[in-house]
């Protein structure tokens, strides 16, 4: 059964991650991203890592997505048009990252083949998560903490309104107090 | 246990929930009119069935019959997913709720008194919920009017910006109890609830979660006054009563686990024979989980609405600051105790 | 059962398309968004070996990934914001000059 899951949100996945590239519109692209999350997040499950799944879907659906879905909404972003710059990435660019894709596959399809993975056979219990970071890594928690807080200052200065707000922007005192949000979540 | 019982069992909780979720969600809509009319020195619905009691039926019919408009000017998918995105999220938060402390038994299997019991199912409720705002957002983006997007924008900061400060008022009680998971957290409750050592946090979480579930004095994004209906203004018949349902169905979530953190959960006195032993902790979570539904209708019959302005500010600049000084406090002692 | 592999290819398709997403779109929140799948896809190779290693770590590293993209996106979509606000555009390529 779970490898019948795996092959649904698999194909979820990537089905999801196609559709970005397809879609000319900014929100069905953030749409799609929300959708590849959703699958990620099962197949975290699947893995055992239920924290972090449910932080997948706490904090990158449900929060940084949501700041993107607003932006788009606050700026009200258009199908974006082709300009010569896409031309040129569409001939040779995309041609390579095939190549590129097609080495990484037969690479670690040769390497790693023999190596099951089995669902429940090892649960990253949150215990354990929470020790590990509060111990081993408690160095690297504290300086992205520091980051995360010149993150926000940051944030709210860039977004805030300036002495001539334009008109077209009601909202963007309290789209910039949003944004700190994802960062308030994860650190705390 | 095979996998078609554990089909079966599941199928058949789901069955059970779901029917007491709308019935719940239909009789609380009467509730308010009721009380609220009683507040206002009216009488509410009296006229269908006894007392206005068929009342929820009669709204059902009206939301079915009515005609389902689509503006011409909507992002036809969207318009069509938000609703539909509101409802089932909602619901989705529902499947991790212990509503008791001991099991059942279905087709020979002791079962849990929930849907599903997972280890961290307070991340998962707080999870689904903070994609509930997508319901809002792409309700007013997709219907493509003025009053639509102001009211998702509101909503969207509003409950991106209170989610914070009801996430952190619960790690308190998380911390007192060690656990992710409903359960454990109601089983730490047994000598003392979490309501007294966490009483700012419990009153913090209460705020917060009038603003997520967007009651009054908090509704803001459907502030009729001054938007319309807000997110909901193109929507009509059965696609507004989703909306309506999720927002019925978010109420009794945060009742719930308002409830199973801070209020013990189904601890109560237990006495008498056996059965009476078996279904009144059922009985104290549900008078618990009513007493909560009371305390919304009770508030949005008694406080105005917030200006937007202040509603962002009292957030950020009161709310949160208090939570995260309630976890230090909270942290030292019980870092000092242990 | 799974075979590990398959987790770390999808890790790669998802990373691949990131980029093709990065290279082709002009728009500048698509290309943010690109670069949110990139990493979304190497988060899942992390957890895969997390698991096939029993080793905690990898699920750490994906927490500290989600902590650099929230803060990422913050400051990303503030600069969005501001540029927009000098341009009123959010096209990449009309993006060209450092001084209106």
């Amino acid at each position: 059964m779970q490898v019948a899951l795996f092959f649904i949100f698999a194909t979820l996945a990537v089905a999801g991650a196609v559709n970005l590239l397809v879609q000319r519109a900014p929100i069905n692209a953030a749409l799609s991203l929300v959708a590849v999350m959703g699958a990620l997040a099962v197949l975290y499950l699947l893995l055992g890592a239920e924290f972090i799944a449910f932080v997948q879907i706490l904090v990158y659906a449900g929060a940084i997505m949501v700041l993107f879905v607003f932006v788009i909404m606050l700026l009200n972003a258009q199908p974006d048009e082709a300009s010569h710059r896409s031309r040129v990435a569409r001939i040779i660019g995309v041609p390579a990252l095939v190549a590129l894709l097609v080495e990484f596959a037969g690479f670690l399809a040769t390497q790693f083949s023999d190596s099951p993975v089995r669902m429940g056979e090892y649960i990253s219990s949150t215990e354990d998560l929470g020790m590990a970071l509060f111990h081993q890594y408690l160095l690297p928690f504290e300086v992205t903490s520091v980051l995360f807080l010149v993150g926000l200052i940051g944030a709210v200065l860039l977004a805030a309104r300036r002495e001539d707000p334009p008109a077209a922007m009601p909202t963007a005192v309290s789209s910039s107090s949003a944004k700190t949000t994802p960062a308030e979540l994860v650190i705390r | 246990m095979p996998n078609a019982t554990f089909f079966l069992i599941s199928l058949v909780k789901c069955g059970v929930v779901l029917f007491v979720l709308l019935t719940l969600v239909a009789y609380i809509q009467l509730a308010e009119r009721k009380i609220v009319g009683r507040m206002q020195s009216r009488v509410g619905p009296t006229r269908v069935g006894p007392f206005g009691l068929l009342q929820p039926a009669a709204d059902a019919i009206k939301f079915i019959l009515k005609e389902d408009i689509t503006p011409d000017s909507a992002h036809k998918f969207l318009y069509l997913l938000s609703p539909a995105l509101s409802a089932t999220l909602s619901m989705l938060a529902i499947t991790v709720i212990p509503i008791g402390g001991g099991t059942v038994r279905l087709f020979g299997q002791n079962t849990p008194m929930q849907i599903t019991d997972i280890n961290v199912g307070l991340l998962f409720i707080l999870g689904v919920t903070s994609l509930g705002v997508y319901g809002i957002v792409l309700a007013g983006w997709s219907s493509n009017s003025k009053y639509s997007l102001l009211g998702s924008l509101r909503g969207a900061s509003q409950m991106v910006s209170y989610e914070l400060a009801l996430g952190l008022a619960l790690i308190g009680p998380i911390i007192l109890a060690g656990s992710l998971s409903l359960r454990h957290i109601v089983e730490a409750q047994q000598h003392y609830w979490f309501i007294v050592p966490q009483f700012l946090a419990f009153l913090i979480y209460l705020t917060a979660a009038f603003a997520e579930t967007n009651r009054i004095p908090f509704d803001l994004p459907e502030a009729e006054g001054e938007l319309g209906a807000g997110y909901h203004t193109e929507y009509s018949a059965m696609k507004f009563a989703l909306f309506f349902l999720a927002e019925y169905i978010n109420m009794i979530t945060v009742s719930c686990v308002a409830t199973l953190v801070f209020l013990g959960g189904w601890h109560g006195p237990v006495f008498g024979p056996a059965l009476l032993r078996a279904i009144l902790p059922l009985v104290w979570f549900v008078l618990k989980v009513c007493f909560f539904l009371f305390l919304y209708i009770w508030v949005r019959g008694t406080l105005p609405r917030f200006r937007y302005d202040q509603l962002m500010a009292f957030g950020w600049k009161v709310l949160v600051p208090l939570a995260l000084g309630n976890i230090l406090v909270t942290s030292l002692i019980v870092g000092l105790l242990a | 059962m799974i075979p590990l592999s398959y987790y770390l290819i999808l890790s790669a398709i998802l990373f691949c398309l990131g980029v093709a997403g990065f290279i082709i779109k002009t728009d500048v929140i698509t290309v943010f968004i690109s670069i949110e799948l990139m990493l979304n896809g190497v988060n899942l190779s992390f957890v895969a070996f997390s698991h096939f290693l029993r080793d905690i770590g990898g699920n750490i590293f994906v927490f500290f990934v989600m902590v650099v993209a929230a803060a990422e996106a913050a400051v990303g979509l503030a600069i969005i914001i501001a540029v927009y606000r000098n341009r009123t555009t959010l096209n990449v390529d009309k993006m060209n000059l450092l001084k209106l």
